[in-house]
């Protein structure tokens, strides 16, 4: 049965980690969560690499978070990774291709080319 | 919006945009009805805006002329044979209360009725979202009542924030728990 008093663990074993936490992550990926990206299926895809990132122990590597309309609707969900100066735009998202966003891109620094929106618009 | 629950998110947003402290999302379910509370604490809007805000060609983003959130979530009560409403007050003075609360009831048993869908994902994406906004999650149905408040959660968790993955986690199995 899952409790309340679980959370009182949870902060006890988290507290040994707050120098890793307080290292900044590099990487930022942002997951575009506005009508348009929610009705696409963004939520499925956010929740991916919530998951995705954190079982691959890459919680101090990469932050997930969420933003408005990014203005390319038709090609919702929409996810940019940030790294440094460079943006990536990865489009018509799907939980199955944040698998290999985070092996590939997060994790080994390669982007997947054929997700990105250059790719999309060809 | 293929589930009541991504509407039910996607209205919620309205009310992190509008900078609320407290968030309700309440769901009430009887026999024939399914009724969806949205309450914030945020800005809330002039009696011009909330008569405007229901009109696809009314919205806050910049990136286009037309806003659907509102107007799908009140088609998707409506074409059940449900309502619609909401109230808005802004602060009309230093220290005064303002918030909005958009009410829906769907008739479940209408054939255009949608399924409410996996409202733990839209729980666990609001919290992830916005860790420093308090929620408030209640859903009654068959005499049982599951409930989950970030403020009670906060205490235990000191300053570990609301949005870590392991608390995440937790959120989803403790609503998964009740639900079963």
């Amino acid at each position: 049965m899952k409790s309340l008093a679980e959370l009182a663990a949870i902060r006890e074993r988290m507290q040994s980690k707050v120098n890793i936490r307080e290292n900044n992550a590099s990487m930022r990926i942002v997951v575009g969560m506005a009508t348009c990206g929610i009705s696409a299926g963004a939520r499925p895809v956010l929740n991916a690499f919530v998951e995705g990132v954190a079982n691959a122990g890459l919680s101090n590597k990469a932050t997930v978070s969420q933003t408005g309309c990014i203005g390319i609707c038709q090609y919702e969900p929409v996810v940019e990774v940030y790294n440094g100066d460079e943006k990536v735009t990865y489009v018509n998202m799907t939980p199955e291709k944040v698998a290999k966003v985070i092996e590939d891109h997060i994790k080994n620094g390669k982007v997947v080319a054929e997700y990105t929106i250059g790719a999309a618009t060809k | 919006m293929k589930e009541l629950s991504l509407n039910i998110l996607d209205i919620a947003k309205n009310s992190v945009k509008a900078g609320a402290a407290n968030v309700i999302i309440k769901l009430e379910e009887n026999e024939d009805d399914l009724k969806v509370i949205i309450a914030d604490d945020g800005c809330g809007m002039p009696s011009e805006m909330v008569a405007r805000v229901t009109d696809p060609f009314c919205t806050t983003r910049t990136t286009r002329k037309v806003g659907l959130g509102i107007p799908f979530y009140k088609l998707a009560a409506e074409q059940t044979g449900g309502r619609f409403e909401i109230v808005s007050k802004t602060k009309s003075y230093e220290g005064d209360t303002s918030g909005t609360t958009v009410t829906a009831v769907f008739k479940k048993k209408h054939i255009d009725c949608l399924p409410l869908g996996d409202v733990i994902s839209t729980v666990s994406t609001l919290i992830q979202g916005s860790p420093e906004i308090d929620f408030v999650f209640s859903h009654e149905f068959d005499g049982k009542k599951v409930f989950l408040s970030t403020a009670e959660m906060r205490e235990l968790l000191g300053d570990v924030p609301l949005n870590s993955p392991e608390v995440l986690m937790w959120i989803r199995d403790y609503l998964e728990e009740q639900y079963n």
